[in-house]
This record gives C-alpha cells, sequence and structure tokens, in this order.
C-alpha cells in the first residue's frame, strides 16, 4: 500500500480530539450549560432540604453523584448529532483509522469537556457539603472511574438516536437504566467509606465496568453510527 | 481500477436500479446521470459503504471492498452533498482538519490549496461569514491536496460559480490525465474528453 503522506494512527485520532476541543471552546454556551447545571442543584440542595451537617455529610456523595450523571445526561444528544448532520461522521467512516478507534477518540475529547470539569469542581462543591477531605478523595476516585462509563454508555444511546431530530429525552430514557449500577456502586463506595468499611470492592467493581465498557461500548456505538448513516 | 457487478438499489419498496454493472479504470471520468431521485447519491453512497449492498458485488483491485475495507478507505476521497465545514472554525481549520483525516499537509501546503480554490484572503474568516458558494470551494480545497487515487464527487458544484466549474472541470481533466479515478455527479453540463456516462435511467 503506497503511503501518500499517510499519517500515523495517533496523529488522526489527535487530530479528531484536538478539532472537537476547539470546537467547543469556540461554543462556550453549551461548555457552561452542564457545568451551572451541576452547581446549581448542589448548591440549592441544602438550602431547599436541610443545612445541617448530620444530614449533608452522609448525603453528599449521592447527591454529587446524581447531579455528575444528570449533568452529563445534558450534553449527550450533542455527542454525534451536529457531525450527523453537516457530514463530518460520513468524513470520518471513511478515513483510513479504524472507525472503534475514532469513536473513542471523540468519547475521550467530550469526556474532557463534559466530565472533568465536574470532577475539577467536586472538591469545592464537597466540602460544602461538610464532606471530609478522607472521604473526598474516595468520591474523587468513583467519579474518575464512573464518569467515563457513563459517557460511554450514553454514547450507544446518542448514536441510536443519530438520526432522529429531537432524540433528547429518548436518549436519557435508553441510557439512564444503564447507568443506575455505576451510580449505585460509585455513590456506595463513599457510604462505606463513611461507614469505616474498606471500598476496594466498590471501586473494583467501577473499574471492572470501566474496562468493559472501553472494550465493548465503542464496538456498539460505531455499528449504531453506521446504521444511523445508511437511513 | 473499481468494479460494480449487477447492483441493484432498493429504497421505499421502489427499484431505483438493478442489473447495474461499471468498470472505472485508471484515468477514467465517469459521470452517474439521471433524473432526480433515480439513485444517483444512493449508488455513490453505496461505493463508499455508507449504504449496505443490496445485491451485486463492488470490488476494488479485484478484491471485494468490504473484504479489504482500510485498504479501500485509504485510497478512497468521498465529498458529498454534505460538506462537514463547521461555521465556527476558519476556513484553514476547517481544510486542516477534514485533510487531516487523509493525509499529513503543512500549512503551506493548506494556504496554497486555499488560494486554488480562489480563498486567498479568507484563510482565517470564520466559514460561518463565508457565502454557501466559498464554504464549498474549502471543501473542494481537499481535491488540491488529495492523492487517493479514486474521488466520489456527490453533486459538488452545488452553488459554484460558472468560472468555478470550468476550474474544477480542467481540475478532473488532469487528475484523470495523471491516471486518478473519478466518480461523480452533477446536474451541469461538463465538457470533458473521454468523459463515461452512466445513465441510471438505463438500469431502472
Amino acid at each position: 500500500m503506497s503511503q501518500r503522506g499517510a499519517r500515523t494512527m495517533f496523529g488522526a485520532l489527535w487530530c479528531i480530539i484536538r478539532h472537537d476541543m476547539r470546537l467547543a471552546f469556540r461554543h462556550r454556551q453549551s461548555l457552561f450549560n452542564p457545568l451551572t447545571f451541576f452547581v446549581m442543584v448542589i448548591v440549592l440542595f441544602p438550602l431547599g432540604v436541610s443545612p445541617d451537617k448530620a444530614f449533608l455529610a452522609p448525603a453528599a456523595a449521592g447527591l454529587v453523584w446524581v447531579a455528575v450523571l444528570l449533568s452529563m445526561m445534558l450534553s449527550l444528544d450533542r455527542l454525534f448529532q451536529v457531525d450527523y448532520e453537516d457530514g463530518t461522521l460520513e468524513q470520518l467512516s471513511v478515513c483510513a483509522q479504524p472507525f472503534y478507534l475514532i469513536v473513542l477518540a471523540k468519547q475521550l475529547a467530550h469526556w474532557l469537556l463534559s466530565a472533568l470539569p465536574l470532577i475539577l469542581l467536586t472538591p469545592l462543591l464537597a466540602t460544602m457539603l461538610h464532606l471530609d477531605a478522607a472521604h473526598l478523595g474516595v468520591l474523587m476516585v468513583s467519579l474518575l472511574l464512573g464518569t467515563p462509563i457513563i459517557g460511554l454508555i450514553g454514547g450507544i444511546g446518542a448514536a441510536l438516536t443519530v438520526s432522529l431530530r429531537s432524540g433528547g429525552l429518548l436518549i436519557s430514557l435508553l441510557v439512564l437504566p444503564l447507568t443506575i449500577p455505576v451510580l449505585i456502586f460509585g455513590a456506595g463506595s463513599v457510604l462505606a467509606s463513611l461507614d469505616g468499611l474498606p471500598v476496594q470492592g466498590h471501586l473494583a467493581f467501577l473499574g471492572a465496568m470501566l474496562a468493559l465498557s472501553i472494550t465493548l461500548a465503542p464496538l456498539a456505538t460505531a455499528a449504531a453510527l453506521r446504521a444511523g448513516m445508511s437511513g | 481500477m473499481l468494479e460494480a457487478v449487477e447492483l441493484a438499489c432498493e429504497r421505499d419498496d421502489r427499484m431505483l436500479f438493478t442489473g447495474l454493472s461499471f468498470r472505472v479504470a485508471p484515468g477514467d471520468l465517469l459521470q452517474v446521470e439521471g433524473a432526480n431521485g433515480s439513485g444517483k447519491t444512493s449508488l455513490l453512497r453505496m461505493i463508499c459503504g455508507f449504504l449496505p449492498l443490496q445485491q451485486g458485488q463492488l470490488r476494488w483491485h479485484t478484491q471485494a471492498i468490504g473484504d479489504n475495507w482500510p485498504g479501500f478507505c485509504q485510497d478512497l476521497l468521498y465529498l458529498g452533498h454534505r460538506t462537514a465545514i463547521k461555521p465556527g472554525l476558519t476556513a484553514l481549520e476547517n481544510l486542516r482538519f477534514l485533510h487531516s483525516l487523509h493525509g499529513h499537509a503543512t500549512d503551506a501546503q493548506l494556504w496554497q490549496a486555499l488560494e486554488s480554490v480562489g480563498l486567498r484572503g479568507y484563510e482565517e474568516s470564520y466559514c460561518r461569514n463565508l457565502s454557501a458558494g466559498q464554504q464549498r470551494r474549502v471543501s473542494l480545497a481537499q481535491l488540491y491536496l488529495s492523492d487517493a487515487p479514486l474521488w466520489v464527487l456527490d453533486e459538488i458544484f452545488t452553488a459554484i460559480d460558472k468560472s468555478g466549474v470550468a476550474q474544477f472541470e480542467a481540475l478532473l481533466r488532469e487528475r484523470a490525465q495523471q491516471g486518478g479515478m473519478v466518480v461523480f455527479t452533477t446536474h451541469h453540463q461538463m465538457a470533458l474528453p473521454g468523459l463515461k456516462v452512466l445513465h441510471l435511467g438505463d438500469y431502472a
């Protein structure tokens, strides 16, 4: 095969990630929406329920996890939609790199844009909720392991609904039930830590789910995108 | 060499074409012609693998396309109806990304390509501020960078002015002389020597 100045695989994938990041930073509004939602939910919760430390400290992890899950849902419907509508997806699918890796690259960019900012804000918000530093570490690790799973599973939903004009609600219906285990193990790890129990079991489950979704979810997403394009 | 054997296409219970066979050898320009809705775009999308083959076979260098999909992709440049141009990026950024999917080009080459399609001075303009024809030209600038042996071009002259069409016609002619293969659809009258025309109406 002639190498007509062909790119290395990582070069091409890096270009896709950089492209998605640049686009997102040009449309900052959509970048801040999930972030604002996340902060508002957590700030309003103590005002609405109870600012009492005895109540907030045990509820903090669950609250952060639910807020993270819901704000990630907000950004899911745009994951492939725009690229589908303007033809970028067609170009990506006839690119010489495996479609599986292209999907993975797009998911990585999406995680960096939609989940990482939430994780970075978590220490501040968790302190507001009276979560101790010792337990905060567990929460952070569980988020780092869990949020990519949500993004990867959500990607399947986004790909399945890519040819629909308004798939937003449908994605949530498809994806939310599948992300419940992540929520349970994620929040559960911090609760275990609060009770003085070992947390490795919870985190190991999250790690196993992450390994499984990194290997399998992009396959399903790629297949769903191809099916969407043939419509 | 691209070879199609006994292709058929059915959409919405309508048979668009059937028993369609053709062959594109190096140096061939093939224009797919037909009325609106006769299946021109469907045929091109089939070649690029967006539509599954319902019948027959597509071969690239005597090998079924599906058997060596990465190899085929490496040899293919597809420009479609939809240009994949992002309004929020500049002309240069758009071109750089689109080309990066196929190969590597230096900035000088990218600037040169944009100048060739008449966008000198627009390199740093956001594409949302460009006209439809100019956006199309950003997409067409890929032709000046691509050395893929097979070009599949779907209605690429939409919104392009007369002198632009003449320029790209010349590019296609030059391409054919260099041994490239081009399959395209257009409603423009093309003045290309040795142009092969495939009338989809004959296979309906």
